[in-house]
């Protein structure tokens, strides 16, 4: 068993189709609950777990399901985002292609509980062969009847259809998505309104992401508390975490919330690769803060993670190693913010932009004495100035970096070469040594 | 012209669905409330028909969905996954984000511009192989890893890839 959880059955061979799928439980909550508890009672069994965005936002899923206005005469929608992109993140990927059948369980039942009759999953582009897993999937669950014009053999329908995006980190965002799905350039929306109210086609909708749809099912079908035995009391479950970066055994980790992150990279994942120490470690995808070595005993939970002055994000946890320069690193994942800056405001597409002029400037050794003070000043005019999150996103990890490293800007500088020489593991090496997770 | 720039309008001869598309076709459009939904799912049956979006495909894209074909242009330019230049048989992509790089991502990557004698975003002449570093592909626990066209190789190094390269046809 490879976690307590959503990975307790996950490597079970064959459980993409919904044979094996039923054999194990599946859609025995949808099949309890859909025309049959009311869908205000699924909300309250949500709410009472405490159960969290797994996308990166952690806001709580029953409120966010809560929002949906009940008088509206406007049809609902239900969108899964799958657009799984933020650098460090493969979570949904492995999820999606092992466990299709649990994802359009938790769909069916979020679906009767906001009372949407149609459904979308956004893929990112490059998920082609998970869009094939999924459109099997659905099509087994409406021969089997759990989809289709009675879902369970009872008066609710519900239609689901995959959408695959085409090569765009702002997709991710949940507004950009909506204009996606809608057919236009993936670009953020003002909120309020919110989705809850105006959302796909101005009509009332609730966006979540794969992980946090996957954790509904069993929930409502052992009750709240079940679910609060695992993790903290702000932060109760499991999450799965993504550990990529020089460590033995990199993958896909399902730990209870609160998981020490050094017990996570020493024990689950076997420490690092042969002669290297940790320098820092992103603890949620790229667009978070890094945390320096000295606070590895950090709790793998929401609040502890905010408390040690970063985010868990979506739990992609970046191991960096010391021997790799915090400047270089810092540059990579800000071309990737320039890269994928959607171009609507001019904090982020400008400021992207130019963090990335400096960073370079600072790696080719012709920094100067100002740019360090530079680089935090773009990004304070970044932070909470830009129209959505990604701009925060390319601001947050910067600033985090000079907090944590000045010194090793300052040496860029004076120097005018690395502090360290990067010196990227080959994989004959790590083959070596890498025990399979 | 740089290698980025594409052109928009065409002046030769109008582009039509092959029959085999009709039933793809109708399906995509059938999941949504308008068509202006449809439009990814309709570039991408013809990204799949003609190998990337001449723009005669993108006239007809905008006839499918009943939009004006700057509108559609605006789109497909949107998003990084449309060839709006025809590439190589194989579709070498190769992610350069942060844990690729730390495992090695640029090191490939160089070996295989050295190997296929090219670099970012061109073809090799014999038409077999298009090279492109990309941003994440949410495979970062195979790190690094590169998609050839939707496939997936994950774990790799100079060797591998140059197996790898000589399987394809």
């Amino acid at each position: 068993m490879r976690g307590p959880l959503l990975f307790s059955d996950i490597d079970t061979p064959g459980l993409a189709s919904i044979e094996t799928y039923r054999k194990g439980g599946g859609y025995e909550a949808a099949s309890a609950m859909v025309g049959v508890k009311p869908p205000g009672e699924c909300i309250d069994v949500v709410k009472a777990s405490g159960l969290r965005g797994r996308g990166g936002a952690g806001f709580p899923t029953g409120l966010k399901w809560g929002f949906v206005p009940k008088d509206s005469p406007k049809p609902r929608y239900l969108v899964c985002n799958a657009d799984e992109s933020e650098p460090g993140t493969f979570k949904d990927r492995e999820l999606m292609e092992k466990n299709p059948h649990l994802l359009l369980e938790g769909m069916i039942l979020a679906a009767w509980a906001i009372q949407a009759h149609v459904g979308y999953i956004y893929l990112r582009g490059e998920f082609e062969y998970i869009q094939q897993i999924l459109d099997r999937a659905i099509a087994e669950a409406r021969a089997a009847g759990f989809l289709g014009p009675a879902v369970a053999g009872r008066g609710f329908a519900l239609e689901i259809h995959t959408h695959l995006g085409a090569g765009a980190y702002i997709c991710g965002e949940e507004t950009a998505l909506l204009s996606s799905l809608e057919g236009y350039r993936g670009q953020p929306r003002l909120k309020p309104p919110f989705p809850a109210v105006e959302g796909l086609y101005a009509c009332p909708t609730v966006v979540n992401n794969v992980e946090t749809l996957m954790n509904v099912p069993p929930i409502l079908k052992n009750g709240a508390p079940w679910f609060r035995q695992w993790g903290t009391e702000k932060s109760p479950g499991t999450k799965i975490l993504s550990v990529s970066g020089p460590v033995r055994k990199p993958g896909n980790y399902e730990v209870p919330m609160g998981l020490p992150l050094s017990t996570l990279i020493e024990e689950h994942c076997g420490g690092l690769l042969g002669g290297m120490a940790i320098k820092a470690v992103i603890p949620g995808g790229s667009s978070v803060p890094l945390l320096p070595a000295s606070k590895l005993s950090t709790g793998l939970d929401f609040e502890s993670m905010v408390a040690a002055g970063t985010l868990l994000g979506s739990g992609g946890v970046i191991v960096i190693d010391d021997q790799t320069c915090i400047v270089d690193a810092l540059w990579n994942i800000t071309r990737f913010y320039e890269h994928e800056s959607c171009g609507k405001c001019t904090p982020c597409r400008e400021g992207t932009y130019w963090m990335s002029e400096v960073f370079e400037r600072l790696e080719r050794g012709e920094g100067r004495e100002s740019d360090i003070d530079l680089l935090s000043d773009v990004s304070d005019n970044i932070l909470g100035k830009s129209f959505c999150a990604l701009g925060d996103a390319a601001a947050m990890p910067v600033l985090g970096a000079i907090q944590h490293f000045r010194d090793e800007f300052e040496f860029h500088v004076r120097e005018r070469r690395c502090l360290v020489n990067r010196r990227a593991p080959g994989l004959t090496e790590r083959q070596a040594e890498a025990v399979p997770a | 012209m740089s290698a980025d720039t594409v052109a928009i309008g065409s002046e030769g001869p109008a582009l039509e669905w092959p029959e085999a598309r009709r039933a793809e076709l109708d399906q995509a459009l059938a999941r949504y409330p308008n068509r202006r939904s449809a439009v990814l799912p309709v570039l991408w049956i013809a990204q799949r028909e003609w190998g990337w979006i001449p723009p005669a495909a993108m006239q007809l894209v905008a006839r499918t969905v009943e939009l004006p074909e700057p509108e559609v242009f605006g789109i497909a330019t949107f998003y990084t996954m449309f060839n709006l230049r025809p590439v190589g048989r194989h579709h070498l992509q190769v992610c350069r984000t942060l844990s690729c790089s730390l495992m090695g991502a640029d090191r490939l990557f160089r070996h295989l511009e050295r190997k296929l004698g090219i670099g970012h975003g061109e073809t090799t002449p014999d038409g077999r192989f298009t090279l492109r570093r990309v941003e994440c592909l949410a495979a970062c626990g195979g790190a690094p890893c590169m998609q050839v066209g939707f496939d997936y190789h994950e774990n790799l190094d100079e060797a591998k890839v140059d197996a790898l390269l000589e399987k394809l046809p």
